[in-house]
């Protein structure tokens, strides 16, 4: 614990400083058809502040990876620090938001109840939890809606408000999964471009997985291409692409040129099966 | 309003079955009376005769009318002819077995949903208590209570609760396993305390469930109590009355006694139903 805390210090002491950091990351899942690697000999480091997107075909460990980093996945070896502690002791120290692919809203809750709903697990006092339910609602543009049930509320509203409870606890890190993948293009897009939006006010680090090319040159300042079987990183790309970035910016060369290499680090993970 | 006329057709076509099998069985008591006493009848007078005996072998329905209204308006509550008081004794039982046997299914439940030894354990013989005839037990439940100096409501109480136990088990270990692995890894997300997991997901997200089973251990528990008051030689309630009834042949008394039953069954789910729409629209869920 305490070489964690030390290397936690000497992190902090450096420039950009390093938020996560895997190394030799190993997993495998023993199923009856024999073991499987979901993830194989895994190096990274994610900065403070970075939008790392994480893509790669089904299978190829991008999600285990995110469970790994939010503790619902233990590693068969290697390491993994999260703001210089083991993954455990950064769930409970509640440094990380997740969103999952579904919004998992409760039903019986209002929309300001679900997003109250961490913050009373927490133990928040409840004029602070209500302070903070009326300023995520707003960051995700949904004030106003605090009283609604779920089911009044399109797809897309839905999973701004699980990105709202995320929030909610001010916690450094967002560790999202294929947020949007159940929503439409024209949503998707909304909601790419709010959340670019709210990254650039909150500068929290971001680990967002997904299967969709554009959606990973888009947001990210950092893309990590992962394959399959075993599931490892094949390439790791650092944009170039401004902070400052309107939807138009797909169109431009710069874009165009590293979605060209995801596709071919797509392309040569797969060469392997 | 357009309910009432597939109500009435339906409710006609019973009465319409009812008269027609009353004529049926009742038609051959009144064929040998007649030819005891060298009468010929015409088809109207026996028709009539069938509907009008003492003792039939299935009373008309009018004739069970009125049996109800002589017990149930014209006789005071608390008089042991009243069937009202039978039906209350009947009641007090059901509703205090039903009470027992929901808190023993929901304890139950929980404990199969939160411990191990007990999931592999305890549903088993939960099963197994299902498969013994009440009716073989229920006499030993009264003897052995009785013989610890315990009779009266509480006994009666037992076999309901008996009964209505394992409706509410089933359900609540259905109901408090139906928050998927989703939303369980979120709950470890925030770091919450299986108590907090309990009170904000598994309870809440069994309501449905909880109300499922809470109607047929109703039910249940209704058959329970009628059943334990059958082999006592109990002097009040409805099975009492059931049990004087075929005794003394008194088929009127039977059927009013069984359609009372049924009216009471009615009222408690029903009530079950009322108390589940305003839990559910409270929690936004209906």
């Amino acid at each position: 614990m305490m070489t964690q805390k030390a290397v936690a210090q000497a992190a902090g002491a450096a420039p950009a400083r390093t938020v996560i950091s895997a190394e030799g990351l190993n997993l495998v899942y023993e199923t009856n058809d024999g073991p499987v690697q979901a993830l194989k000999d895994v190096d990274l480091e994610i900065g403070k502040g970075d939008f790392v997107s994480f893509i790669g075909p089904s299978g190829c460990g991008k999600t285990t990876f995110l469970r790994v980093m939010a503790d619902l996945e233990t590693p068969t070896s290697g390491t993994v620090l999260v703001n210089g502690v083991t993954p455990e002791a950064a769930r409970k120290a509640r440094a990380y938001g997740y969103v999952f692919q579904a919004a998992g809203l409760y039903p019986w809750r209002t929309i300001g109840g679900n997003i109250r709903l961490p913050l009373e697990i927490m133990g928040y006092p409840k004029a602070e939890q209500a302070d903070r339910v009326q300023r995520v609602l707003e960051l995700v543009e949904l004030s106003g809606f605090e009283k609604k049930y779920p089911w009044q509320l399109s797809g897309g509203m839905q999973q701004r408000a699980s990105i709202a409870r995320a929030l909610a606890f001010d916690a450094d890190i967002l560790l999202m999964d294929e947020p949007f993948g159940a929503l439409d293009e024209i949503v998707r897009d909304h909601l790419n471009e709010q959340l670019l939006a709210l990254w650039a006010r909150t500068e929290k680090t971001i680990c967002f997985v997904t299967h969709s090319i554009p959606e990973a040159v888009y947001l990210s300042t950092k893309i990590v291409v992962m394959s399959p079987r075993p599931g490892r990183i094949t390439d790791i790309i650092e944009s170039p692409l401004p902070k400052e970035r309107p939807l138009e910016i797909r169109d431009s060369p710069e874009f165009l040129e590293i979605a060209h290499r995801v596709r071919e680090g797509l392309r040569a993970g797969h060469a392997y099966d | 309003m357009r309910n009432v006329i597939p109500v009435l057709t339906v409710v006609l076509a019973i009465l319409v079955i009812w008269y027609g099998a009353a004529v049926m069985l009742n038609r051959q008591w009144v064929l040998d009376q007649a030819a005891r006493q060298d009468r010929v009848l015409t088809t109207s007078e026996l028709i009539a005769e069938t509907w009008a005996q003492e003792k039939p072998k299935l009373p008309a329905p009018h004739q069970v009318a009125a049996e109800l209204w002589d017990t149930v308006a014209m006789k005071k509550p608390t008089s042991k002819r009243s069937l009202v008081y039978h039906a209350w004794v009947t009641m007090s039982a059901t509703v205090l077995g039903f009470g027992l046997g929901t808190l023993l299914g929901f304890a139950l439940a929980v404990g199969i949903v939160y411990n191990q030894v007990m999931d592999r354990s305890v549903m088993p013989w939960v099963i197994a208590s299902q498969t013994i005839p009440i009716l073989a037990i229920a006499p030993m439940i009264i003897v052995v209570l009785n013989a610890i100096g315990i009779s009266g409501l509480l006994p009666k109480a037992m076999i309901s609760m008996y009964l209505s136990f394992f409706p509410v088990v089933v359900g609540m270990v259905k109901g408090l396993r139906s928050p998927d692995a989703m939303q369980l890894d979120q709950m470890r997300t925030w770091s919450a305390t299986r108590a907090q997991e309990f009170w904000r997901l598994r309870l809440p997200a069994s309501m449905p469930y909880l109300f499922a089973s809470m109607k047929i251990a109703m039910a249940a528990s209704l058959v329970g109590a009628i059943v334990g008051e059958l082999p006592t030689g109990a002097v009040a309630g409805l099975g009492a009355r059931l049990l004087a009834g075929s005794y003394y042949g008194q088929t009127i008394q039977i059927w009013s006694a069984l359609l009372m039953a049924a009216a009471l069954a009615a009222v408690l789910v029903g009530l079950i139903g009322l108390i589940q729409r305003i839990t559910l629209k409270r929690m936004g869920m209906a």
